[in-house]
């Protein structure tokens, strides 16, 4: 019992605090580069341009059929094969960016056929263009309704960084690994320590998203 | 990519044995737990609740990784020998049992509450209702998102390549290593995964439609 708390010491903290730095910012990059990344191909597979959004659609499926810990050695071990060379983060980053972005646009589409039919039919019977009834009058809905799933795609990103470690990404869990791997007595106090710190992240996001999405359905639109 | 299938087309095959048998275990084990726990949260006695929430709260909050890997390197050490498929289609089974026990619950849920009235006021007990009354329904409800849990099963099994589990993906990184052609052998790793993927979930798509709206 006396060693479980001694491996607690400030360095080990810190150290694993600047590992969940690193997997918070790659979240979070990741998350925004995919959002618009997202809202792009989701609008794209929406709009039912021939040919152009079934290959895109098709594509979108692709992504999300495949593992992402796949996607992520792709980036990493496969590009250079080709002459493509990412460092470590840029390459954290470009595998989720991918994998998410598919997830996200699947978000929007969704998103966006909640939105009544009749709210595009007042709008361009109002005399709006295709393009503005989209940017103004369905995409506003659509975005209040896709916060939800949008945290939660963002709980299952923080989660996914962890695969990172596979490429050496200096995330949490690899920092915890780093420890454990210097004094193996300190295994499973930096398992407790992974578990508890992924969980007040992600344990928090989802209650954010609870307290917004119940704002916004109290508020008039 | 063709000549790495060609080659090395049996250790992938095998792989993909090892994913696809991680895969079922992982849903079977996780399809029991996370009805025992959906069941716990929609309990009348209150700690039942308590303590199926915060399983649920708790395991989906933790990625698969930490979970599998707290599996392979703390359980040999401290309990029993282990192997990394053994652990990794443990901690597979307990991440998907959260998810599950929530689409569970869900469908419970979105039974009418007026069935169980209907069935316990025609003399049935709980236990009875629920089981000849309410799952038979919920069932279909639930049918789609488990396709989907199975779905994301078949990926996250891909963990197992961190623990030396011999799915797909951990022969696929020793192919790579052994040929040096890292982007066909992935290429074909991917193939193979899409080959599994794809359909099961173009067939949810399928049933979402036209299933549940029936």
């Amino acid at each position: 019992m006396q060693s479980f708390f001694a491996a607690y010491t400030w360095d080990n903290l810190r150290y694993l605090l600047q590992g969940l730095w690193v997997t918070v910012e790659v979240s979070v990059v990741s998350i925004l580069f995919s959002f618009i990344l997202g809202t792009l191909l989701g609008v794209a597979r929406y709009v039912k341009i021939k040919y152009f959004s079934a290959i895109v659609g098709f594509v979108i499926d692709l992504i999300r059929n495949l593992p992402l810990l796949l996607i992520l050695f792709f980036t990493y071990f496969a590009l250079p094969d080709i002459g493509i060379r990412l460092p470590v983060i840029p390459a954290a980053i470009v595998a989720m960016t991918v994998f998410e972005s598919a997830m996200l646009a699947e978000i929007v589409r969704s998103g966006i056929n909640a939105v009544p039919v009749g709210q595009m039919e007042a709008a361009r019977s109002n005399g709006l263009s295709y393009t503005q009834a989209m940017t103004k009058i369905i995409m506003p809905q659509a975005f209040k309704k896709m916060i939800p799933p949008i945290v939660s795609q963002f709980i299952s990103l923080v989660k996914d960084t962890s695969l990172a470690t596979i490429i050496l990404l200096p995330e949490l869990t690899y920092h915890a690994q780093i420890i454990y791997g210097q004094n193996i007595n300190y295994m499973i106090p930096m398992f407790v320590a992974l578990a508890a710190l992924y969980f007040i992240v992600n344990y928090a996001l989802s209650i954010a998203s609870r307290v917004i999405d119940r704002r916004m359905s109290r508020a008039p639109r | 990519m063709f000549t790495i299938l060609a080659e090395h087309g049996s250790a992938l095959l095998s792989g993909l044995g090892y994913t696809l048998a991680a895969s079922l275990m992982a849903l079977l084990g996780s399809l029991v737990i996370g009805t025992a726990f959906a069941l716990f949260e929609i309990s009348h006695r209150k700690w039942l609740r308590i303590i199926g929430r915060i399983y649920v709260e708790v395991v989906r909050n933790i990625p698969l990784l930490v979970i599998a890997l707290g599996f392979y390197v703390i359980v040999p050490r401290y309990v029993m020998p282990m192997d990394g498929f053994t652990a990794g289609t443990i901690g597979l089974t307990i991440y998907t049992s959260a998810f599950i026990a929530e689409t569970v619950r869900a469908g419970i849920e979105s039974v009418a509450v007026g069935q169980m009235e209907g069935a316990r006021s025609v003399g049935l007990t709980y236990t009875q209702a629920m089981v000849q009354i309410i799952f038979p329904q919920a069932i279909k409800i639930v049918v789609p998102p488990l396709g989907n849990q199975f779905i994301n099963l078949v990926k996250n099994s891909s963990v197992l390549a961190f623990v030396a589990g011999f799915d797909l993906m951990y022969e696929g990184k020793i192919v790579a290593n052994a040929t040096f052609s890292t982007f066909d052998t992935y290429l074909a790793v991917g193939l193979l995964y899409l080959v599994l993927t794809m359909p099961l979930s173009y067939l949810m798509r399928y049933l979402e439609k036209h299933w549940v709206s029936a």
